[in-house]
């Protein structure tokens, strides 16, 4: 263990190899002491013989083939974890940056985990209140879920992080649970030195920060380490779920920039590019992360997963979304035309999705006519964007009367149901209530998607006067 | 005395220098925590390996052990409701062994040892036996007899057998002398490398349909027993749901799910949804003819590339004892991922998109262990697969959907524009094909009706013309239309939301015989030759739509019920009867375009 070997052999991007080495391990940690005495991390990413290539986490700045001594750790990157790590903040490798000193550390655990045995999960039934019209009626977040946010530049996907770390809840019969321990794992990956601040400001201000784990990695911290933050978040996620027994809700920030550094780094060590240049395994590694979602059997906790990420040039198809698709649980989009009418949150109705809805909602969970109202949005919702588009062609002025009613209805849709300030919280009630207000200002014909009774029950063209005018 | 030691560690793949011990696509051990590998390429010097767990903690210098055989399955009773990974461990054993994170190196065997089966014997002393050929059964799960079948490569005469009697899976049951005077013991376990094709005595011509009580693919794109289906589409287009569906409700005899890449917690939907599903010919739990591979997404990769080979083999080996035997791969597009990736490690030279030049001929070889088979055991079986493809970023162009096309006779193209209007099954009528129609008239014809091809051609041709249609609807709006023209969008609306889609969720409707398949069918086309009549006499479209006949249509997957299909009869009546009703302006002799 004490075994150090002076010198390196060659300095190239964050890597550097070491020639001679004996008995290293794959993955296993390393300290690389300077001259001055300062002490760098880094992990051996491959092994050849005697050589070892290493991946220094704070960039390979000041470092020469003479002035490091290097020492292996004999274990692989691990994470320092007890129940004090709620409240703190944590650079992007997982060190305190909030001043208050190392966290006491109960248990140490592996930052890459190991995948959740498909026999062993439960499958994920229960929701996750965040107040949010949208998320909670047509795409509800379910706990051990995974469900991003695919946002673009410059709309407000930051702000609707905060209201959903300050909002989210879990709740019983309509009410906060008082039994459930609830926990937020916040990571920013290649944010802003600004937005990091406003973050941890907001959460500061709205009094949640005793909840949350923050882990901060900076846009212009070593890309490493950014490979490395949405590891130790998770690893923090699945002690406080699996061994705290709490409710975690991790929240990614942002997606793109971790793929970007994956793709910095697998370019540095010379690997073979595959699309737009992203390492051909691009799709395993999101997986690695993403796949840490869930629910054990036999324990009371879970782990959700909101990862963030910004389409480039709004491209839906752009390899980081396109594969964060196709391993989460549904997505949520947002829509820059909405942004740009002034509705927040500008959450794209049709292409979001949340696959686990379906056994999480209703009676028991929500309420029973969720499904029934959640389908009836989505599908007058569509044909307003049937009539719109036809408008588009003929003009409005030509359309025929019901086709009027729809665009009435998509007006007030928009501008009731998915806007909301920023500060509002609401009930799974008072939303599902709104919705078939909203449903009410169209014909009882046009419902087809919701049976009689509920219909009767609900169906009330008073309510809908409120947004006439 | 062990000079097989580990050079180079990058990711899954190890190399050993210098060694001349290895064969290719051999199984080997490697390390001190003996994680399962398999070579994939051997030269002068270096020796590469593939490991089918993660390599973290593996040093250079530990040792890499030769197996002798190539990666096997492990074929014996016990296969049917179990769960295993990509190289076959039981994942609930590896749960009880290393607790709900699945961690490397679990030495385990691949099915219960211990677990004592009532055997039958079938031969005596003095038969001669074959390859293939039966030489024991037993009951497996409440649906299946598993037949023990001769190695495919053994024969002789036996010279002893034991009683019949409860063995477990390592008990000797039968002794032969092949032609050779050497002597080999028979149990209930065969092993047989995954990644060869198990012999068969004959391939057979194509001639039932495997029926699925979806009404898109058994009216529109039927598929046949032994045949290849791709399943394409985007995420959220509802792959996996067509999947689930097939699972649950095919005429298969036996169903291999493999997850292959996909979602943990889709795995334990399917397992928790298929443990408490009752199969409606039997009466008895879906899983006592299922068997699932689970290699979620973020299971090592090299495994995710082993799967499906695992899979087939499992489902060749249930083909040879005479059951019909469906494959579901979720998703081949991960497969072919894998292959990237492991060829990217390799530094092999990527064709298009990175994906390696042998991706096509990897496919043709998956696709091509599908068919109709006369066994060597003298039955019929046949492995039908159908594989869901991911095309990346929703292009059917790029290289998996493009060579998976080249391979496959049926294409459901899913669609995203339908799944985001929440219509399911999201298939495609337009972009979508079935090769085996022409090859499956002859069973239509004798076993559901004699019109039936004649009547789902006119439901293609009005769904076709409407497509044409709908490209001057987008233009100028509906109302221009002449009133036929009219008619025909109205009657593929009816086609579209009342027989197309359909409700996974709905007691009657998630599975439909092919019987009322065929009445809905028919008392579509009748409501549309009936209007049409009425429309060429000058009734105006407007009051043959206010008859609401339509709408009834619509409903009628819900309103009857599969049981009643007299009820369709009633319909006709009802058609008659209101359509007698609508008024017919005098004097008109075609329709007049409303202005």
């Amino acid at each position: 263990m004490s075994v150090q070997f002076v010198g390196l052999k060659e300095i190239n991007g964050p890597l550097v190899v070491l020639d001679h080495v004996q008995d290293a391990s794959f993955e296993e940690m390393v300290h690389l002491e300077l001259e001055d005495g300062t002490i760098r991390d880094g992990r051996i990413v491959s092994l050849e013989g005697d050589k070892a290539v290493i991946q220094v986490f704070e960039g390979t700045t000041g470092l020469s083939l003479t002035n490091t001594r290097t020492r292996l750790l004999g274990h692989p990157m691990e994470m320092a974890l007890s129940p004090e790590v709620l409240g703190r903040v944590f650079s992007g490798s997982g060190k305190p940056i909030d001043g208050l000193g190392e966290v006491f550390a109960e248990v140490h655990r592996d930052i890459n985990g190991q995948p959740i045995n498909p026999v062993s999960r439960t499958y994920p039934r229960n929701y996750i209140h965040t107040g949010i019209s949208s998320i909670d009626a047509l795409m509800t977040l379910i706990r051990g879920q995974k469900l991003p946010i695919f946002s673009g530049s410059g709309m407000d996907h930051n702000k609707l992080a905060i209201q959903i770390v300050s909002q989210a809840q879990i709740t019983k019969d309509g009410k906060e649970d008082p039994d459930s321990k609830f926990c937020v794992v916040f990571a920013a990956m290649g944010v802003k030195n600004d937005v990091a601040d406003h973050f941890r400001a907001s959460f500061e201000k709205n009094g949640v920060m005793k909840n949350v784990v923050m882990f901060l990695n900076l846009s212009n911290d070593p890309i490493i380490e950014r490979i490395l933050t949405p590891r130790c978040a998770l690893t923090v996620a699945e002690y406080l779920a699996f061994e705290q027994d709490m409710h975690v809700l991790v929240i990614l920030t942002d997606m793109t920039s971790y793929a970007e550094a994956l793709r910095e780094f697998s370019s540095s060590k010379g690997e073979i590019p595959g699309r737009k240049g992203y390492p051909g395994y691009l799709y395993s590694d999101l997986a690695s992360l993403y796949e840490r979602a869930g629910i054990i059997n036999g324990h009371s906790g879970s782990v959700t997963q909101i990862p963030i990420l910004t389409m480039p040039n709004d491209d839906i198809t752009h390899p980081v979304p396109d594969l964060t698709g196709y391993i989460t649980e549904g997505q949520i989009v947002l829509d820059r035309s909405l942004d740009l009418m002034g509705i927040y949150p500008p959450v794209s109705v049709l292409p979001s999705l949340s696959r686990l809805m379906k056994d999480g909602i209703g009676e028991g969970y929500t309420r029973e006519d969720h499904s029934a109202v959640a389908n009836q949005l989505f599908a007058c919702y569509a044909k307003v964007q049937d009539a719109r588009s036809l408008a588009s062609v003929i003009g409005e002025e030509e359309l025929s009367p019901i086709d009027k009613e729809y665009l009435r209805f998509g007006q007030k849709f928009e501008s009731h149901f998915l806007g909301q300030g920023e500060d509002e919280s609401r009930t799974i009630d008072q939303t599902l209530d709104l919705g078939w207000s909203l449903l009410s200002m169209l014909p009882m014909e046009e419902l087809d998607r919701v049976d009689k009774e509920m219909l009767e029950k609900h169906y009330d063209p008073e309510k809908a006067k409120m947004f006439k005018g | 005395m062990n000079h097989n030691i580990i050079y180079s560690i990058n990711g899954p793949v190890v190399t050993v220098r210098d060694s001349k011990d290895f064969s290719m696509q051999e199984m080997v051990l490697v390390g001190k925590k003996r994680l399962v590998g398999e070579v994939i390429s051997i030269s002068d010097s270096i020796t590469t390996i593939q490991v089918y767990e993660s390599t973290t903690g593996l040093r250079p210098g530990e040792p890499v052990e030769p197996t002798g055989s190539p990666i096997c399955a492990t074929l014996a009773p016990g296969i049917l409701s179990n769960i295993f990974d990509g190289i076959q461990r039981p994942l609930q054993e590896m749960e009880a062994l290393s607790g709900a994170f699945i961690s490397e190196g679990g030495d385990i065997s691949a099915l219960d040892r211990e677990k004592k089966w009532e055997v039958t014997l079938a031969v005596k002393p003095g038969d001669t036996v074959k390859g293939g050929q039966v030489f024991a059964s037993c009951p497996e799960t409440s649906l299946i007899t598993h037949k023990a079948l001769v190695h495919p490569e053994l024969s002789g005469t036996v010279t002893w057998c034991a009683p019949d009697g409860s063995y477990n899976i390592d008990a000797p049951l039968v002794k032969l002398t092949d032609g050779e005077g050497k002597e080999h013991t028979l149990t209930l376990t065969q092993k047989w490398p995954i990644r060869t094709p198990r012999p068969v005595a004959d391939r057979m011509p194509i001639t039932r349909p495997l029926v699925t009580g979806q009404r898109v693919i058994d009216t529109l794109f039927p598929i046949a027993k032994g045949g290849t289906a791709a399943v394409p589409g985007g995420f959220g287009t509802g792959k996996t749901m067509t999947q689930h569906q097939l699972a649950k409700w095919c005429d298969a005899d036996i169903i291999v799910y493999i997850g292959c890449g996909e979602r943990g917690n889709e795995m334990t939907q399917v397992l928790e949804e298929f443990s408490s599903l009752v199969d409606p010919k039997s009466g008895k739990a879906l899983t006592d003819r299922t068997v699932l591979i689970a290699n979620t997404s973020n299971m090592p990769v090299a495994a995710r590339e082993a799967s499906i080979y695992t899979g087939i083999t499992l489902a060749e080996y249930y083909r040879d004892m005479g059951y019909h035997v469906a494959i579901m791969a979720d998703s081949t597009s991960r497969w072919a991922e894998a292959l990237r990736e492991i060829s990217g490690r390799l530094e092999e030279m990527p064709a298009e998109e990175g994906f390696p030049a042998y991706l096509p001929s990897r496919l043709s070889g998956f696709y091509e262990r599908a068919g109709y088979m006369d066994t060597l055991c003298g039955a019929e079986g046949s492995v039908t697969i159908i594989g869901a493809v991911s095309p990346q970023g929703s292009d059917f162009s790029e290289p998996v959907t493009q060579n998976t096309k080249r391979f496959v006779r049926c294409f459901w193209a899913l669609d995203k524009s339908l799944a985001y209007a929440r219509h399911y099954p999201a298939i495609n009528w337009i972009n979508s094909y079935s090769e085996y129609m022409d090859e499956l008239r002859l069973w239509y014809k004798e076993n559901v009706d004699p019109t039936f091809t004649r009547k789902r051609q006119r439901l293609v041709s009005l769904l076709h013309e409407e497509e044409k249609l709908m490209e001057i609807v987008k233009l100028i709006g509906s109302d221009v239309l002449p009133d036929d023209q009219k008619l025909v969008i109205e009657t593929c609306r009816v086609i579209r939301v009342g027989f197309l889609q359909q409700n996974a969720y709905h007691k009657d409707d998630t599975y439909v015989p092919m019987e009322k398949q065929l009445r809905m069918m028919d008392v579509i086309l009748y409501l549309y030759d009936k209007a049409k009549e009425l429309v060429s006499r000058g009734a105006p479209i407007s009051s043959i739509l206010e008859t609401g006949l339509f709408d009834l249509l619509i409903k009628m997957k819900y309103d009857i019920p599969n049981d009643k299909p007299e009820m369709f009869d009633e319909y006709r009546r009802e058609i008659e009867l209101n359509l007698a009703k609508v008024y017919i302006p005098e004097g008109q002799g075609a329709a007049q375009p409303e202005i």
